[in-house]
């Protein structure tokens, strides 16, 4: 009897010391619901090629995915892996030491991500990494091209060029912009997606350098451009429009352009499959001038610094960092995947990606949004004025300059 | 000093007043006393820093630019409870008077007026949403048709329009609450009196103002003060119809969507905030704890007990 105990312990033991070697469970948080039946794949793919390792995807709500996060987290009970926004949303969740830093040593893949990409996955204080990027986003014009050759349109290449298109399109009946205003992020979108390249790159360049503010002309004057294209060629009313009627909007071809991120691309796309899409970067002043889209990334993968399965979250992150999965993603997510060599089937993405060569950042994502009063905020906000007829450019140069001086260090007097 | 006997009935009472005080502790008092405590810390994400006293309190109250918006929350929030109070209290204490004098079609008019309580506040949101929208909303299309064309208006995108459009379909949706503790307080008013009254005066209005309003003054205390905490708790309808930012600039922004964006943050726009935001619950919860502690005990003594 004692014996058959002792058998029984040890082969007991045995199991429990060998169960981690046999299987290894991962779990792997996400917030794209949308994309559940690709991520299975890829993971099939992951899990195809490392036997022992499981990995279960779990999704939650967008807009409250930071909070879940990092209450997980801060509680012990997160994933071993999880997705993770960028810039001033990693840094939230990265400060409190709860991601593993990541190295070259680490993930080897990581020495050939362009600069910008890992930039948005680090702290800004120590460029530590956090999280290995996904994808990229670029802020520019949708335009349906049935109706643009119907009416005889060309991508137009300078800013008058922008503004007779829309003219061509209301004469002919069509609303030319399908954008609103009532939701607040969309006039962020809206103000860069049509000013970047009016900005320009010198005053970006500038504006870094800490040479320059938000009261340079070359600013106020895009913002005042943008709010006269607004008022002529936006719907009747878009102040009170909404993202997603605005998105019906063009979909539905009742409007020839929307300006928007290229994220857009595929939701117009499941809304409208017959649709056929253009894309260009807005035109500055003139042809001579650069055409900006203003580029981001999305955000990317990152480990829990206290999981348990570190050594099999590592190999999983690593196929995450993968040329195979960069172009996976690229095939079957139609996202423009930060994965340096990454090639697009889509044509529409080939096209996102070249017009990324001549960029510059997505301005209020990417450098002013640490600190409360956020540009995106008080930009949002700001422009909601303007529309309204209740401000003027140079007053919200003023107001951009001295609101974000709560914590931009440059612009403290 | 008697002692607490464990007797059959002892332990009877205790086992039932146990778990629901122990309900009551851990899920209301301790996280309203957590709260407290959160707000004398800074914090970085989600992790504790340094005990800093009362340093977010003066933050929010006192230092730009959240003083500001601060105070224009609350200005909102001001502004919310007084319209509500005729638009909703005032409406339904009217509609109550109709149906308790049982006008023609009272039955029909009674279920009707309390169906819009029961639909989900999301439903109402995005229904009033579709009402006002600025192209397709039967508001505006109704307003065309009938020659007012030039009154139509994008309704939820104008500073001066969308907190009002708000306050109507948030009024739509609730009017039938006050109407039903009204008209159940009209129904408790003695028959005799009523009797009383008819030899005396003819007048509506004296019936009203002298016997009716003095009479139903309990109901009154309820939909008051379940109105001033439900106008300074509003978040729902906001929310959806004006998004977290109190779209367009600010103007539809109250207490409750600015304490969510600040202890939560905005994913397309701000960072978060907890010390912050937690200290803008407290005082939240203290003004509103205060205020419905008066309107309560001022209300009471006017109450007349029959």
């Amino acid at each position: 009897m004692k014996k058959t105990i002792l058998r029984a312990g040890a082969v007991l033991g045995a199991v429990l010391v060998a169960a981690p070697a046999f299987a290894q469970e991962l779990t792997f948080w996400s917030w794209r619901q949308e994309d559940r039946a690709a991520y299975q794949q890829f993971i099939n793919t992951f899990e195809a090629a490392n036997p022992g390792i499981t990995v279960k995807f779990e999704t939650f709500e967008a807009a409250n995915y930071n909070t879940i996060l990092s209450t997980a987290l801060a509680g012990g009970t997160g994933p071993d892996l999880a997705q993770v926004r960028a810039y001033g949303g990693l840094e939230n969740l990265a400060s409190g030491d709860y991601l593993e830093p990541l190295t070259v040593d680490m993930i080897p893949a990581l020495a050939d991500f362009a600069a910008p990409a890992l930039a948005a996955e680090s702290m800004r204080a120590d460029g530590t990494l956090y999280a290995v990027p996904f994808a990229s986003q670029s802020q520019l014009v949708i335009y349906n091209k049935a109706i643009f050759d119907a009416n005889g349109i060309e991508e137009p290449q300078t800013w008058d060029e922008l503004k007779a298109a829309a003219q061509k399109l209301k004469d002919a009946g069509v609303i030319p912009f399908a954008n609103g205003t009532a939701t607040a992020w969309q006039n962020e979108t809206v103000t860069f997606g049509l000013g970047s390249s009016l900005m320009g790159k010198d005053f970006y360049n500038e504006l870094m350098a800490g040479k320059t503010d938000f009261t340079d002309a070359r600013f106020t004057d895009a913002l005042g451009a943008v709010a006269e294209v607004a008022a002529s060629y936006f719907p009747d009313g878009f102040v009170g429009l909404d993202y997603p009627s605005a998105q019906q909007l063009f979909s539905s071809g009742m409007a020839g352009m929307f300006i928007g991120g290229s994220y857009e691309l595929s939701t117009f796309k499941s809304q409208n499959p017959d649709i056929e899409l253009g894309i260009f970067a807005a035109p500055g002043k003139t042809a001579e001038d650069a055409k900006l889209v203003g580029l981001y990334f999305d955000g990317g993968y990152a480990i829990n610094a206290a999981g348990t399965n570190k050594e099999a979250a590592t190999k999983f992150i690593n196929y995450l960092a993968s040329h195979e999965f960069g172009q996976a993603m690229a095939n079957t997510l139609n996202t423009v995947s930060a994965v340096p060599g990454v090639t697009f089937e889509n044509p529409l993405l080939a096209e996102v990606a070249e017009l990324n060569t001549s960029s510059i950042p997505y301005l209020m994502l990417v450098h002013f949004r640490f600190g409360e009063p956020s540009g995106s905020v008080l930009i949002q906000g700001e422009m909601q004025k303007l529309f309204a007829g209740e401000t003027n450019p140079a007053a919200i140069g003023e107001a951009l300059t001295n609101g974000l001086a709560a914590w931009y260090e440059p612009f403290k007097k | 000093m008697p002692q607490l006997r464990m007797t059959g009935r002892g332990l009877w009472i205790t086992a039932l007043i146990v778990p629901p005080l122990a309900f009551v502790a851990l899920f209301i008092v301790y996280p309203i006393i957590s709260a407290f405590a959160y707000a004398f810390f800074d914090w970085q994400g989600l992790k504790r820093l340094d005990f800093v006293g009362l340093e977010n309190f003066h933050t929010v109250l006192f230092v730009e630019p959240y003083r500001s918006w601060t105070l224009n929350a609350f200005k909102n929030n001001v502004i919310v409870f007084f319209a509500l109070m005729v638009l909703q209290n005032g409406l339904g204490f009217i509609l109550a008077y109709a149906l308790w004098r049982e006008l023609p079609g009272a039955r029909f008019h009674r279920i009707a007026v309390f169906l819009p309580v029961v639909l989900s506040t999301i439903i109402v949101a995005y229904l009033f949403k579709l009402f006002y929208h600025p192209l397709f909303g039967v508001v505006n299309i109704s307003l065309k048709s009938i020659g007012l064309g030039w009154l139509a208006q994008p309704w939820l995108g104008q500073s001066g329009t969308a907190l009002g459009s708000i306050i109507v379909a948030q009024a739509w949706h609730m009017v039938g609450f006050p109407t039903l503790v009204f008209l159940a307080g009209m129904q408790r008013i003695p028959s005799e009196i009523l009797d009383a009254v008819r030899m005396e005066t003819e007048s509506e209005w004296v019936k009203i103002t002298k016997i009716v309003w003095p009479l139903v003054a309990p109901s009154a205390t309820i939909v008051f003060t379940l109105l001033f905490v439900g106008a300074f708790n509003w978040f729902e309808l906001p929310y959806i119809m004006g998004g977290l930012d109190g779209s367009p600039f600010g103007s539809t922004d109250v207490l409750g969507l600015y304490f969510y964006r600040t202890a939560f943050g905005n994913v397309s726009a701000g960072q978060q905030d907890f010390g912050l935001g937690s200290a803008l619950a407290v005082i939240i919860f203290l003004f509103i704890a205060v205020v419905a502690g008066v309107i309560t005990t001022r209300l009471r003594a006017r109450e007349i007990q029959l």
